[in-house]
């Protein structure tokens, strides 16, 4: 095993329950990296459920592996109670978007100083393949098999809508920059919101693109990321970066300040 | 402790359960509006800062509990209040914290429903929801204060109790124990449990029944250094997931469930009066208890040989205690604000005649009313 999966991956929970190919890994990477910087015992993880809740679980540290949706309020009652951690959130596009939507616009509009890592693969991976709030217009799923009819959210200007101060966009397909800007997204104080595009061969691919072939789904993935000041040219493609910053807000403090007695 | 140390005060119900929960320890609150348990955020939203204690207003219920779920584990002791809607709506996170034995408090002022139903007015219809509301085989502890007094005192056990079993407490108010104000003596140094930490050195397994501890596991908080993994997915002593294996699975819920029925009787809370040479006893909780009471004393002024129970621990149900009365007792009269439900578990474990004296629409019996009945049975019994 590599060094800092030695170092900081929870061995009695392995191996992990990702398919072959899954982009989960390459974020579970970035963020062990992220943690051999900023230092492990200044973490605690939540996530929720899905395929990306998992993602935690592999870290050996202080993990809570919440409900379905419910993982921002779990987190804000251990951000406020233990304000010394980094708190990061691990959620999915139906896990944040759908079942915890509410959850999730208000926590940015609070500027919570959480960090809440979204990964997207478009789809209800665990669940067998079902349509997300991110699912394409016209894309066959489990539950659509007629075509989307519904237009799907864009996470990150919804949440630059709702409040939050540092959004980003990353992609799996290049894990150097996802992990930099999930660093500086943990550094962030305040609502800091990453959306992860990802590959999932076993689901989005098969169903929606039509491969489950993970090299396909992952040079696609290169294709639609736009780079540096590249224009889209079709509703595929995708920025990566920060795209909204705002230094000046200050993240929400209860009335009382000092934490717990 | 002598009444002098005691801080006297003219509260309603609500407001008892703050200042009870105050002195338990809650540092933690977080809820969102609600009829008729609406006062209690609005108190802890003043007291809580005063104590250093953290409130939330939350955009829902959901969010509610499960903030209590991140902050006991970020070591606080943690309380919601609420109501029938609401506590429907925290029924899955109520479940999350029974499985990741996460201790807390969630206050429910019962009103009328079904659904919307009485806003303002009072009911006893969520004693199953409490017990059963959420899925799955589990046991958790209900509590039923009948005065503001006993909000007061039930709350602080609430806590206690949460601490001592890592479970969550219901505390099961009504509309009338939430509004009515009374004399309540607050303590200023209740007897306190918390949440008993593993010695350090010692190896910890975070899910595993300790023999030093009644079979309970001990709690360390996230932050001690112990790497805790908390998982709402049947898990072993590490928090690893064991949910696809049947054995292992099995092995959990029986230890969750064990913890509340082999410790029921470091749980139950029983008042009787009259009851040992009773021919008929009234059998209550809550509000109802009170107008129960004055009936059954009215009845022994006319002579008639009758007993009262108020069971103030709803759940694990007080099985021992009834079934000892029901060896001299002919009948059980159980008065309720609902169409009859706690009734139905005082008939399998007394097996003997139990009328159910039921009212709904959201007044509670007259002590005519009860005594009516008392009358009734002792004629026949």
């Amino acid at each position: 095993m590599h060094e800092l999966g030695e170092r900081y991956l929870r061995k009695s929970a392995l191996p992990t329950l990702f398919c072959p190919g899954c982009g989960d890994g390459t974020i579970l990477n970035a963020m062990v990296r992220v943690v051999d910087k900023l230092g492990i015992k200044n973490f605690n993880f939540v996530s929720g459920i899905g395929c990306s809740g998992w993602i935690p679980v592999f870290i050996n540290a202080d993990v809570l592996h919440a409900l379905h949706g419910r993982a921002i309020p779990v987190a804000m009652g251990l951000k406020l109670t233990q304000q010394d951690k980094h708190v990061v959130v691990f959620t999915g596009d139906g896990d944040c978007l759908g079942i915890g939507g509410n959850h999730f616009i208000h926590a940015a509009r609070r500027n919570l100083d959480i960090t809440v890592v979204m990964v997207n693969n478009y789809i209800y991976g665990m669940t067998g393949g079902q349509t997300a709030p991110t699912t394409p217009e016209k894309a066959r799923t489990k539950t659509a098999p007629y075509g989307n009819v519904e237009p799907p959210f864009d996470a990150t200007k919804l949440a630059i809508a709702a409040g939050a101060t540092y959004v980003a966009r990353h992609t799996t397909a290049y894990p150097q920059q996802l992990k930099v800007g999930l660093e500086e997204a943990v550094l962030h104080k305040g609502f800091s919101f990453l959306e992860v595009m990802t590959q999932c061969p076993t689901q989005a691919g098969r169903i929606i693109y039509g491969s489950g072939e993970p090299t396909f789904l992952f040079s696609e993935l290169k294709k639609r990321t736009l780079l540096g000041k590249q224009q889209a040219t079709n509703s595929t493609q995708f920025s990566i970066g920060v795209l909204h910053y705002d230094k000046e807000k200050l993240p929400y403090q209860p009335v009382c300040e000092g934490g717990i007695e | 402790m002598s009444s002098h140390d005691n801080n006297i005060r003219i509260i309603h119900g609500n407001e008892a359960c703050v200042e009870g929960a105050i002195v338990a320890g809650c540092r933690f609150f977080a809820g969102y509006p609600i009829t008729p348990a609406s006062e209690v955020a609005e108190m802890m939203a003043s007291r809580l800062p005063q104590v250093k204690g953290i409130f939330l207003q939350m955009e829902d219920e959901l969010a509610s509990v499960n903030a209590l779920i991140g902050a006991a584990w970020g070591g606080a002791k943690a309380m919601t209040a609420t109501s029938g809607p609401g506590f429907s709506l925290m029924q899955e996170g109520i479940g999350y914290a029974v499985e990741s034995e996460t201790p807390c408090v969630i206050l429910n002022v019962m009103r009328g429903g079904p659904s919307t139903g009485q806003p303002t007015l009072s009911s006893q219809q969520d004693v199953y929801q409490a017990r059963y509301g959420s899925h799955g085989d589990y046991e958790l502890i209900v509590l039923a204060p009948s005065s503001a007094q006993e909000a007061l005192d039930l709350t602080i056990r609430a806590f206690n109790l949460a601490e001592q079993f890592l479970v969550p407490v219901i505390v099961l108010t009504d509309e009338i124990v939430a509004h009515t104000r009374e004399r309540v003596a607050i303590p200023e140094f209740p007897q306190i449990v918390n949440r008993k930490k593993p010695q350090a050195g010692e190896k910890y397994i975070p899910f595993e029944g300790s023999k030093d501890n009644n079979g309970i596991p001990l709690r360390a908080n996230f932050g001690e250094g112990h790497n805790i993994l908390v998982d709402g997915q049947l898990h072993d002593g590490y928090g690893n997931r064991v949910g696809h294996l049947p054995g292992k699975s099995a092995d959990l819920v029986k230890r969750l469930c064990d913890k509340i029925t082999k410790n029921v009787d470091l749980i139950t809370d029983i008042e009787m009066r009259n009851v040992e040479d009773a021919e008929v006893i009234v059998v209550t909780y809550g509000s109802t208890s009170r107008p129960a009471l004055r009936a059954m004393k009215e009845a022994r002024e006319l002579g008639l040989k009758v007993g009262w129970v108020k069971m103030k621990t709803l759940f694990p149900f007080p099985e021992k205690e009834l079934r000892k009365l029901a060896k001299s007792a002919k009948t059980f009269i159980v008065p309720e604000m609902n169409l009859g439900k706690i009734v139905l578990e005082v008939d399998r474990v007394t097996k003997k005649r139990v009328v159910s004296l039921p009212k709904i629409g959201g007044e509670l019996h007259t002590p005519d009313e009860v005594l009516r009945v008392i009358k009734e049975e002792c004629q026949n019994a």
